[in-house]
Order: structure tokens, then sequence, then C-alpha cells
């Protein structure tokens, strides 16, 4: 959406071009398959990103001398059940509550950020008014403002409000992000042409219509990207909600880390419980993870 | 019928004037109207804290009791006198070098070997962004198990190749050693993505015209990619300081007591503001640590930056 898929066509485009100057050569070279060591150094990483994720599922599995058992089996053992539902079963956890309370906390934070991003990143993107620039500078720069420094404050004025270990407290300060923003009005920058909204525009439709009928859909494919990033991101956030929720009304990170808290630490329960809150997410890679690539990959280049 | 035409003719034109003059400012304020949801949140929950934060740190001010009178400085003094305090700020920023160096350096690197003309582009490219879904408070527990004093997977292994075990969890350097393993791992491959997006955006003639007066694998890498990488480069390591100084779940979770150790081994400055005003319930001291930080990030920002700029323009093509 930025440089990156604007700019791979065109140096593609330019090559031929140069090609029958005499660097065939020169592209041959570069275009080069790489040797065994490339793929020996990926599949090091690869083990690298795997291992910690098995280990957990190893110990999840076992009991709690396994982890003292230097003759431990490598593969994993029958246990992760019974270790899952001493998890579940643990009341100053409060599994459910907390797998409910990041479920909803992440999905009306993405579909919120998703609305507003797109609804600001519209109007940055197409629409015509005073100290656009500047105000779109302003956004962008703060990405760069530390505001989780503003945790007094803000602990402060939620307890004034009496939303201290309430989900309000956690969705209202994310429910709409710069990043959000910024990536919505590159991607509707070049996604959607000007003439479909004048052709809005002349048929009478009025600002929120044209961008309801004709914004909004053209914005899809970023939105969901989006969403998704979002979803991972408030999925896995700890600071704000161990602070403002407690362990009475937790969501998946901060039930994770009571878990832990507790004298006797059975590292098998422990990490069976790691594993039934990566799970979700888990399932999300497998089904997203080529999404969330290009992704990453579509927002990088921010210069 | 006549009755009711006649006055409906009347206000015809007056109404056509009134839903004109509507349009007008649907188009003269629908734009301030949809960007204000993100002015007005950032403006609340954002600047306005921030700022507060300075006005609280003035103040003798109880987590419970609340706003006590002003007290002008002593808090900041307060703060700058106590040994946690640059022990803290030592263990951030040993964690945030041991994390952000190797994490950029192999990044760099992974990125160059996913630039290349692979088989199985897709499939090698989400393998290096796995971890990146493991919430850190799950790595962080991972991680701590692995690295356990006593019948941790490391130890265990250093035992088998003949090296005494470390002290993960008293030792500072392993303990902060072990955090910024955790950091390396979740996110060395998100930033290898961005860089390869950075690289893809590097025009291929560039190179072409290198292989072809002789520069290797190597010379392209230093000569071309990293000066082109720029842009790209400064976002990272901005985003890494930002991120970085800041770290608060790995150290959190690093033992069970999540005060960073009996000695402040592995305390970072964001634990040391949460152990100030949610342990010793005292929000006027962590105001001060905030703004501290907050300076802090500032000027190391700013250095990156400095640094930055100087390693990807010295030598190499230029357009």
């Amino acid at each position: 959406m930025t440089a990156t898929s604007q700019k791979q066509p065109m140096s593609l485009a330019a090559t031929p071009r140069r090609g029958r100057s005499g660097s065939r050569r020169g592209r041959a070279i570069v275009a080069q398959r790489p040797g065994f060591l490339a793929y020996a150094f990926l599949a090091a990483i690869l083990l690298g990103a795997l291992f910690p994720i098995y280990w957990t599922i190893l110990i999840g599995s076992g009991d709690s001398s396994t982890i003292n058992d230097p003759t431990m089996s490598w593969i994993p053992g029958g246990n992760f059940v019974k270790n899952a539902l001493s998890v579940i079963n643990n009341e100053s956890v409060a599994f459910w509550k907390s797998l409910g309370n990041s479920l909803i906390v992440s999905t009306v934070v993405s579909a919120s950020v998703v609305f507003f991003s797109t609804l600001a990143g519209y109007a940055f993107a197409k629409l015509r008014f005073r100290g656009k620039r500047g105000l779109l500078a302003f956004v962008i720069a703060t990405m760069a403002v530390p505001t989780q420094l503003g945790v007094v404050p803000l602990f402060i004025a939620m307890s004034n409000f009496g939303w201290t270990g309430t989900l309000g407290a956690v969705i209202v300060p994310a429910l709409v992000t710069a990043f959000g923003v910024f990536w919505m009005t590159q991607y509707i920058g070049q996604a959607l042409p000007d003439e479909l909204i004048e052709a809005g525009r002349i048929d009478g439709a009025n600002m929120f219509k044209t961008f309801w009928y004709i914004g909004l859909p053209s914005a899809r494919p970023a939105a969901a990207m989006l969403a998704l990033f979002t979803f991972i991101m408030t999925w896995t956030n700890f600071f704000w909600p161990f602070i403002v929720l407690g362990s009475a009304n937790p969501t998946l990170p901060v039930a994770l880390a009571t878990l832990q808290a507790n004298y006797f630490v059975d590292y098998s329960v422990v990490l069976a419980g790691v594993l039934l809150a990566t799970l979700p997410l888990i399932a999300l890679f497998v089904v997203a993870g080529r999404h969330l690539v290009a992704g990453i990959m579509q927002g990088a280049v921010k210069g | 019928m006549t009755s009711s035409t006649l006055p409906l003719r009347e206000r015809t034109p007056r109404r056509i004037a009134f839903s004109q003059k509507l349009g007008r400012w649907d188009i003269k304020f629908s734009p301030y109207l949809y960007i204000s949801p993100f002015f007005l949140l950032f403006a609340l929950v954002g600047l306005f804290p921030l700022l507060y934060t300075g006005w609280v740190s003035l103040h003798r001010w109880d987590l419970i009791a609340g706003q006590g009178p002003m007290v002008w400085f002593d808090n900041f003094t307060w703060v700058l006198q106590q040994r946690q305090f640059w022990i803290a700020l030592r263990n951030t920023l040993s964690i945030f070098l041991l994390s952000a160096v190797p994490q950029i350096v192999f990044a760099l690197l992974i990125a160059a070997v996913l630039d290349t003309n692979l088989r199985g582009r897709t499939f090698w490219r989400m393998s290096v962004l796995l971890p990146y879904i493991v919430m850190p408070v799950a790595v962080a527990l991972i991680f701590s198990n692995m690295f356990g004093d006593r019948y941790g997977l490391v130890n265990t292994t250093l035992g088998h190749l003949g090296i005494p075990a470390i002290q993960w969890h008293s030792d500072p350097f392993a303990s902060q050693f072990a955090i910024a393993t955790m950091v390396n791992f979740r996110w060395t491959g998100y930033n290898a993505l961005i860089l390869l997006a950075g690289m893809q955006a590097i025009p291929r003639d560039l190179y072409e015209s290198a292989a072809i007066d002789g520069a290797g694998r190597v010379r392209r890498f230093f000569s071309i990619t990293i000066p082109q990488l720029r842009p790209t480069l400064i976002f990272v390591i901005i985003t890494a300081t930002i991120g970085g100084l800041q770290i608060f779940d790995e150290p959190r979770l690093f033992d069970q007591n999540g005060t960073g150790g009996a000695n402040q081994q592995w305390m970072t400055l964001t634990l040391y503001l949460y152990n100030l005003g949610w342990g010793q319930l005292d929000f006027g001291r962590a105001a001060a640590v905030a703004w501290l930080l907050f300076l802090i990030i500032v000027v190391i920002g700013l250095i990156n930056l400095a640094i930055t700029r100087r390693i990807s323009s010295n030598g190499g093509v230029q357009r």
C-alpha cells in the first residue's frame, strides 16, 4: 500500500529497458537462487521460534516432577487435560471470565479502531479542509509519544469515575489509534479513485453517505488487516489491564500472571495455562498468518 | 388540498436555502467531525495524562488519600537520591542494549536472507513471525522456566556440556540477559519483516550494476542495502527505543514476586514506577519517575536518531 507495492512493479518495469544495455549478467547474478546455507540459517531460526512453544507443550503435558527429571522424555506426556483443568478450576485465576473479557475487549477495540480510523483516514486522504497537512503530521508525531507514562493520572481519573475493575477502563483509552489513522490514510489515498467520490456527491449523497457507501467498502482489505493487528495487540496487552483491572476481573494475560504468583509454582500447570491462552492466537496465525506478514510489510515503509 | 398547498408553496424557497446551507456545512465541517475522535481521545487519554503527570509529581499524592500539599521538586530530589532509581536506570539501559543491538543485527541478517530468491518464500516469512503472536506474559513465563536456576533447561544443557550452572535469577547480568532474550524472541522476526519490506523497495538495478562491477553479496549488502534502508532502519530503531525503555511485562513476571529481584537485579524503571505507585501507594514519586523516564526516552531517542543517520549515510551509493 505504501512504497513497497508501488515501487515493486515500477522497478520490474524498469529492468527490461536496462537489460538491453547489457545488464543481463547482473540480473542473473542477483536473481541466483541462494545456497544451502540460507535454508539452514532459516531452518535454525524456525527451530528457535518453535522450540519455546514445543517446550511449553512438553512441560504443560507432564506433571510437577517432569521439569526436575534429568531423564525426561522429549515426547509430550498425557497430562495436558488434567493440568488445563486445574488452571480452569483455580478460582483465583477466573479462567472463563478472563477468556470472555479478553474476547470482549479485543473485539470491541478492534471494531472501534477500524471504524474511527477509516473515518479519519478517509477524511485525510480524500476530503479537502483547512489545516489538513499539519493535523496529519500531528497524528503521525503522536505515534512517538510514550503515552504509557501517563498511567498515574489515567488511573486517578478512572478511579474518580469509578471505572477501575471494569472493562470500560481498558476499552475506552484504546478506541482509536494514531497508527490506525495513518494506516487507513495511506491505503485509502491510493486505493480509492477521486472520481468515485465525486460521482457519489453528484448523485446527491451527503458526506457521510458517501463515506459509508463508497469510502468504507473500498477500504475493506486494509480495514481487515488493521482489525487483525489491533486484535492481537489488545489480546497480548498487559501493563494497563494489569493496573486498572486487577485480578478480580482480569483479561487473559492478567489471569496468567496470577497463575504464577502462587506461593508454590507448579510449572506444568502454569505452562498449561500459557498454552490455553496462546492457542486462540496460534489458530488465528494458521488461518491469517500470511495476511499478517503482508500487513507488516505493507505498513512498514514509513520513512 | 388547496389550503394545504398554499403555505407549502410559500415555504419551498426557504427550504432549498436551508438544505443548501446544510449541505455547505456538511462539506465544511464533516472532515473535522471525522478526524475529531482521534484528537479528542488523544487529548483525553494521551496528552492530558502525560502533562498532568507533571502536576502530580509536584505534590504529595497518595493512591488512597489522594492529593496532598504541593512540595515542588521534593519528589524529584527524593527519587534522584535513591540508589534503586539508578540501579533501575542501569538495568533498563542494559536490557535495552542487550535486546536492541542483537535484535537489529539479526533482523537485518534474516531480512537479507529472506530478500534473496528463495523457494517457499511465504512459508519462511511466516515462520519468522510466529513468536510475535505469543503474548509477552506467556513468553516471560516460558523463558523464566527455561532459565530456572536449579532445574531449568538452559542450566541442564550447560551441565551436559560441562559448564557450571548460571544463577539466572540472582546474577544481575545473567538475569538481564535472560530478559533481553525474551524481548529478542518476540520481536526479531517482526522487525526482520519490516526491514525486508524496506529492502524490497530498493531498485533492483542498483544491485545489478554493482554485481557487474564485481561486488559480491556482502559488499552489495553494506554498500547498497544499508544506506538505502535508512528510513526503515530509523523507524525500527526508534520504535525499539520507545518500547524497549518502557519494558515491564517480562521483568515483572521473571519471578513470582514481581518486584525485580531481591537486590533489584532486573528491576526496570517502569517496574520501579509501578512499585512506587501501586506498591508504596506514592503517586507523587511514581509520577516523578514517569517524567524522568520520559526525558530519558527523548534523549536516547535523539541519540539513536543521530547514530542511525550517520551510519547509513557513510559511504554507499546515494541516488
